[in-house]
């Protein structure tokens, strides 16, 4: 590294506007340094897909929101949720995140055993939560309270249901990069889409911390 | 000597979910994942407690739930989506503040405008008294 850009980067330590290289000119925060690398532009992308999808949630949940209270004489939340196994679903989708990052950084240090280990259990643990969230689906349905009972139930099927198909797609996509990774090795494209698939893993963690507190804690709290 | 090493920053942008370990790099990563992890799980364990015990003013408890919610959700952001403020950081950090701002719009927004509907709106006797 030459003087003259360990000067640059003393009196501009971020090199804001100043994106006098090509390729990688090290302009962070904006285009000037040239193209990003393809890792940053994939990784971002997705980023965007993931915020538009927490917005259409959040009509999901805005409608929710307006209709819990719309029983049409049927059950309400506080009759119908059981807070013990809304407990252990969320254990089992915070463990399997926290794995899922063990997973990530094996794909860092590109250990393959410990990889299949992590996603293995992450796997398992949303499976778990899938298991009880479908359980509880249909024991809702069994005592005819489905979604054609009122609006309230109508909302909730919606909103945990979109979010139970998220979960669902995410199971399945892990299963995908397990086999990539078997198949092809640790690759760029394969690490590109490992990248996504933790930042959607982690995602619908998050939105689940919002499901599980406006539906079901405010839903039972007094 | 590279360039990051001398400026003490990333020297190009972080994709979203990526981390930038120095030193030790596992250890590291796992000692965040392990942190997280840990304020996660009181955060979870602080609103399932007070969503059953009457500890919280009655009419307080959901705004109570909410704030530890956002909060869980700001740990998970930092600790596993490593979401930073730093300037390798900057356009995620810019995207999600939009997001933010389109799900509040959408959320306050619908609460509210039904809420204003449902209090201007007749109750069904009052209709059926103006259709007599």
């Amino acid at each position: 590294m030459s003087a003259e850009a360990a000067a640059a980067a003393g009196s501009d330590p971020h090199k804001l506007g100043r994106g006098h290289g090509h390729g990688h000119g090290g302009a962070t925060g904006q285009s000037v340094g040239g193209p990003a690398p393809n890792r940053i532009v994939v990784g971002y992308g997705f980023w965007l897909f993931l915020l538009s999808d927490i917005v259409m949630f959040s009509g999901f949940f805005a409608a929710y929101a307006v209709l819990a209270g719309q029983t049409a004489g049927g059950p309400s939340g506080r009759q119908v949720f059981d807070l013990n196994t809304v407990a252990i679903e969320t254990v089992c989708l915070l463990a399997s995140s926290f794995t899922c990052g063990l997973a990530t950084l094996a794909v860092g240090a590109r250990m393959k055993l410990k990889f299949y280990g992590a996603m293995a259990t992450t796997f398992v643990f949303g499976a778990i939560f899938l298991g009880i969230e479908l359980h509880e689906f249909a024991g809702l349905i069994a005592a005819g309270n489905g979604p054609q009972r009122s609006a309230f139930l109508s909302a909730f099927f919606c909103l945990v249901g979109c979010h139970g198909l998220h979960v669902t797609a995410g199971l399945l996509w892990l299963l995908t990069m397990m086999a990539q990774v078997f198949a092809k090795g640790f690759r760029r494209d394969v690490l590109n889409r490992m990248l996504c698939f933790s930042l959607f893993w982690h995602a619908l963690d998050i939105i689940w911390v919002a499901l599980f507190t406006v539906v079901y804690l405010i839903g039972v709290a007094p | 000597m590279s360039e990051q090493q001398a400026s003490g920053h990333a020297v190009h942008d972080l994709a979203p979910g990526e981390e930038e370990l120095d030193g030790s790099g596992v250890a590291q990563g796992l000692r965040g994942y392990l942190l997280g992890l840990a304020l996660a799980v009181g955060l979870t364990a602080a609103s399932f407690y007070f969503a059953r015990s009457s500890l919280i003013w009655a009419p307080g408890v959901a705004t109570a739930l909410i704030v530890l919610a956002i909060a869980q959700m700001g740990v998970h952001l930092v600790f596993f989506l490593h979401i930073t403020t730093g300037p390798d950081n900057t356009n995620n950090v810019l995207a999600l503040a939009f997001g933010v701002l389109i799900v509040f719009l959408i959320m306050a927004g619908s609460l509210w405008i039904m809420a204003n509907l449902n209090h201007h709106m007749p109750s069904m006797d009052q209709v059926m008294r103006m259709q007599r």
